[in-house]
């Protein structure tokens, strides 16, 4: 317990005495600020490798500054002894690097083991890599939604992922570490967040053009706003919009621009395009919008819309040349889609 | 007055060209100092210009959300500065000093092939033109179906796949255009050329040897060319078949990687990985070596524990190879395989902490000499230190998920290259200077260079520690506001540039010094092996005649004996030793055959870039111009007279001048 306490003052600890309050202040994508059982037995393993390795930093750097100081040539020095070496030493520091490093192996091995462990009553869900963003999809409650991954709180999440094209790796650092997206096999990961609290994503493996806007967050809700969430994502859109509203010009213009070549709303176009955009049936309650690059408000909406490229090179969404107008019209539609 | 032998004249189209000075001199020289005088200085040049392109990193990751590099930009300058600095900058300047050094440590005149050592110096010259061509001819673009806004930019026309390559997306579909390709067939080209070297040096090593230099008796540094020599030889192979996967899947339509053709992404990684892990110890071996001269010569003690420091590094080199899944530890493995790997990886500290325990051990007890090159083998141990530390965090694998992919990785990697290898190779480019130029290097400015490059180093990467473990991911253009990481990452920045400033303080140094240095003694640094035993600069032929060793570090212990309490005492006449070598050394009693020079390790050299082209281009033309350059050079090279006739010619009493490489 000593230890453990001693360990819960390490943020102050390394702050204060090695990087001299260097350690960022409410950094999202903070690894060290586990939110959740697995991010924490990481994050345990770590401190524990980091004080051995600080312990034999200032013992190596100790002898080598005091060699510097205490053995630094000086006129009336003599000549040194000739030493060649001593099997004593050499066995020592073989034995006592290996016994340390035996110390750090066992829960190492252990937690590998742990991590990859498929917990029990787990909630599964699909992750999909595509450039460049993150698809979801709910098994179980044939529910499909991108950038933004809703989970129940204190729950565990076994994802089972896969890409669609490169190599891509889902980093959710407060809640576990990283797994790769690899195009034709499935890799898994367990989530599990402690409360009900928003938390960042970000694509770990260099994914080509737009890989740093690869983005996403994990949106974690009470069980009660959770299963209410499920319950609205399996409504398809209304498709009863009133013919003189601004909405329902924008639900036209999704349906005549180009717009259905890719996205699919349920309840209004249904036939998925061959490349693979977000699913947009309830893209109004999502926050993030464009691999979670950008914040969901109008502002940003009209940038994106205007051209797409110009937010993320390579992008496959075209730039339609839509007018004011319509970009207008548009954004009001997708406000609708809740 | 001596007798020098020169080649007669002759007239055939393969006789053999004459130049001792001048351009044309170089250009056909066969002669390991000069190779490796060269191999110095194109590193060099690579090594700024590697440089420079972190620095146009640095400007665009100072601040969040910049815009002073497009997209397609900052990945070319990623791609080209990993690429540049491992294959075109500390690899070659690696090879300069087991150019240099390795016949003068063993007492031999040459290599053991020295037509072959010319090949592989214009090898690496011919594929580092052919790589960075990429910015005048070399096309990239958006990813089949997608879009750009902009025009792609020359900058933005090189490889920008990563220096590592992963499939798919360095494969046709995701990177399309010529770059990447540029980027296969020149890593091959420089493939090929340190795969000579390789067996040029174990050769060397093992049949050159002097009289008396028996294995346990050679210098540390020969012992590490000897290693990475070998770590050459069995990794460069692996990388040459993956890079031909490569250049067939975007050539030919193959799918070796390619999962639509039931090819797999992952075993790129593990081909990869199989030979990217040696060569990190390819990389960081040299430096070892460097400093296991440096700290004895100014601790004036014994290398502490040497076979120890030997079999460590051959441990190293060894186990390298079997600890590359450590960089796929958040890929598609599995738990056996992390724990497997993670084990291997915590194994290779041992022999690492051995050595460095071993050089703690050499300094201490020692007179220590603080100059430049002693305060850079110091650093080296100091930083080393942290990246080795650093790097076993790594080796706990459920940390390492988290690190992968992060600034921290890139903090611990640059502290091992950086830190490591490269403030060892400048602690040898200052203790070898007087060597190669008999001029003696500036020791303030040296001081002022260290300094400025070990705080400057220090404020570039430590900041990367915490910046990767709070969320800053590799390879990415651009971060939010909202990650908090601009104020370190502007720091950082800044550290990038001191270590600029740095730089050019060691180029006006070398500058400096190279023509208005003091003159060198031949044994500036009272100094232990046996090169230092002949004239600074180097006559060219080494050694007036082969030396006999009697022990390790033979040349000190011909100064210096040891007296009842074991200390140093430098023997009566050592000064008389010390003269009567010098003079020795400059005028050969014996006439001395060195081997002539040659154009057709240059030709064959240069037919290689013409047959890259020809496969990117898919020309049969320029095909046909490389297989006649690789003709010519390969029948000229067998054809050419391996003996001159000679003639004897007195030499001329200034030929001591012009024997030397002003």
């Amino acid at each position: 317990m000593q230890i453990k306490k001693f360990l819960k003052t390490r943020h102050l600890m390394l702050c204060s005495f090695l990087f001299i309050t260097a350690c960022i202040e409410n950094a999202p994508l903070d690894s060290l600020s586990p939110a959740g059982p697995y991010a924490r037995t990481i994050d345990d393993l770590f401190w524990l490798t980091f004080w051995i390795a600080v312990v034999i930093f200032f013992i190596v750097q100790g002898a080598l500054l005091f060699s510097v100081f205490y053995f630094k040539d000086s006129p009336d020095k003599p000549e040194p002894k000739q030493i060649h070496g001593n099997n004593f030493l050499e066995i020592l520091w073989t034995i006592i690097p290996v016994i340390i490093l035996a110390s750090i192996a066992v829960p190492t091995v252990r937690t590998i083991f742990d991590l990859a462990r498929e917990p029990e009553d787990a909630l599964k869900i699909e992750v999909i890599g595509h450039q460049w963003w993150f698809e979801y999809k709910y098994p179980d409650f044939e529910i499909t939604t991108a950038n933004v991954l809703v989970i129940p709180e204190d729950t565990p999440i076994r994802l089972e992922m896969w890409s669609n094209d490169v190599l891509h790796n889902y980093w959710v650092p407060k809640l576990n570490g990283k797994r790769y997206l690899v195009p034709g096999q499935k890799t898994y990961l367990n989530l599990h967040a402690d409360n009900a609290e928003e938390f960042w994503a970000q694509c770990g493996e260099y994914c080509g053009l737009s890989h740093s806007k690869m983005r996403g967050r994990v949106l974690s809700l009470s069980q009660s706003d959770f299963d209410s969430w499920v319950m609205n994502q399996q409504k398809n859109a209304a498709n009863d919009l009133d013919q003189n509203s601004l909405a329902y010009e924008g639900q036209q213009v999704y349906l005549n621009a180009g717009c259905t070549q890719c996205h699919v709303i349920d309840g209004v176009w249904d036939v998925q395009g061959e490349q693979i955009a977000p699913n947009l049936t309830h893209f109004g309650i999502r926050n993030v919008f464009a691999g979670a690059a950008l914040k969901n408000n109008p502002e940003n909406l009209t940038k994106w819309l205007a051209n797409p490229a110009q937010i993320k090179p390579g992008t496959f969404m075209p730039n339609l040349e839509l007018t004011e107008r319509e970009i207008e019209a548009l954004i009001e539609y997708l406000g609708t889609l809740k | 007055m001596t007798k020098i032998i020169e080649p007669k004249k002759q007239r055939n189209i393969f006789s053999r060209p004459s130049s001792e000075t001048g351009i044309w001199s170089w250009i056909t020289t066969v002669d390991h100092k000069r190779i490796g005088i060269m191999y110095g200085y194109a590193a060099f040049f690579f090594l700024l210009v590697g440089g420079l392109e972190a620095l146009l990193l640095r400007i665009q990751l100072s601040q969040p959300d910049n815009n002073f590099l497009s997209a397609a930009e900052y990945n070319a300058m990623f791609t080209m500065h990993g690429t540049t600095m491992i294959f075109l900058a500390i690899m070659p300047i690696s090879a300069a000093f087991f150019n240099y050094l390795l016949p003068l440590q063993i007492g031999a005149r040459d290599v053991a092939f020295p037509r072959l050592n010319a090949l592989s110096f214009w090898i690496f010259i011919a594929g580092g033109l052919f790589l960075y061509s990429t910015f005048l001819f070399g096309t990239a673009g958006a990813p089949e179906g997608g879009y750009l806004d902009e025009e792609v930019s020359r900058l933005a026309s090189a490889p920008n796949g990563g220096w590592f390559g992963y499939q798919p997306n360095a494969g046709l579909k995701y990177s399309p255009g010529t770059a990447m390709d540029y980027w296969a067939i020149g890593l091959q080209i420089l493939g090929i050329a340190s795969l000579v070297s390789a067996f040029n040096f174990i050769t060397t090593i093992l049949n050159m040897r002097t009289k008396g230099m028996r294995l346990m008796r050679m210098p540390v540094f020969t012992w590490m060319t000897f290693a990475v020599s070998f770590l050459l030889a069995f990794s460069l192979p692996i990388i040459a078949i993956a890079l031909f996967f490569v250049t067939f899947d975007r050539q030919f339509g193959t799918t070796f990687f390619l999962t639509e053709g039931g090819g797999d992404p992952v075993l790129w990684q593990h081909l990869f990985w199989l030979f990217g892990h040696p060569e990190v110890y390819i990389l960081i071996l040299p430096a070892f070596g460097i400093v296991s001269e440096v700290l004895p010569t100014f601790s004036r003690k014994p290398l502490f524990g040497y076979p120890a420091i030997v079999f460590a590094g051959f441990g190293i080199a060894f186990i390298g190879f079997g600890v590359w899944a450590h960089h796929m530890f958040a890929s598609a493995i599995s738990p056996v395989a992390q724990a497997g790997f993670g084990l291997s990886t915590m194994i290779i500290a041992v022999p690492t902490g051995v050595k460095i325990f071993n050089w703690l051990g050499t300094i201490w007890g020692g007179k220590l000499t603080l100059n430049t090159p002693m305060l850079f083998a110091l650093g080296f141990i100091g930083m080393f230190v942290i990246g080795g530390l650093s790097g076993v965090t790594h080796s706990v694998v459920p940390a390492d998920t988290q690190q992968t992919d992060t600034y921290y990785i890139v903090a611990h990697f640059h502290y091992v290259l950086f830190g490591g290898a490269l403030f060892g190779i400048f602690s040898g480019l200052y203790f070898w200077f007087p060597k190669v130029w008999g001029r003696m290097y500036n020791e303030t400015m040296g001081k002022i260079h260290f300094w400025l490059m070990l705080i400057g180093f220090n404020v570039t990467f430590g900041p990367m520690h915490w910046l990767g473990l709070q969320g800053q991911v590799r390879r990415t253009w651009v971060y939010a506001e909202e990650t908090n990481l601009g104020f370190w990452n502007l720091i950082v920045t800044i550290g990038a540039f001191i270590l600029a400033v740095a730089i050019l303080v060691f180029m006006a140094n070398w500058i400096y010094s190279r023509r208005k240095g003091e003159k060198a003694p031949f044994d500036p640094w009272d100094a232990r092996t046996i090169e230092w035993s002949i004239p600074s600069p180097t006559p060219v032929w080494n050694f007036s005649k082969a030396p006999e060793i009697k022990s390790l570090d033979d040349f000190w212990h011909q100064k210096y004996g040891e007296d009842e309490d074991g200390r140093a005492v430098r023997r009566e006449g050592t000064d008389e030793l010390l003269l009567k070598l010098e003079e020795e050394g400059l005028n050969p009693d014996e006439e001395i055959h060195l081997p002539s020079p040659s154009y057709f390790p240059l030709i064959l050299a240069f037919g290689l870039p013409f047959l890259g082209y020809a496969i990117i281009y898919k020309s049969v033309p320029l095909a046909l111009v490389g297989v006649i350059l690789l003709l010519i050079g390969g029948f000229g090279w067998g054809t050419e007279p391996l003996e001159e006739e000679f003639e004897t010619s007195e030499e001329n009493p200034d030929a001591k001048e012009s024997s030397t490489y002003e």
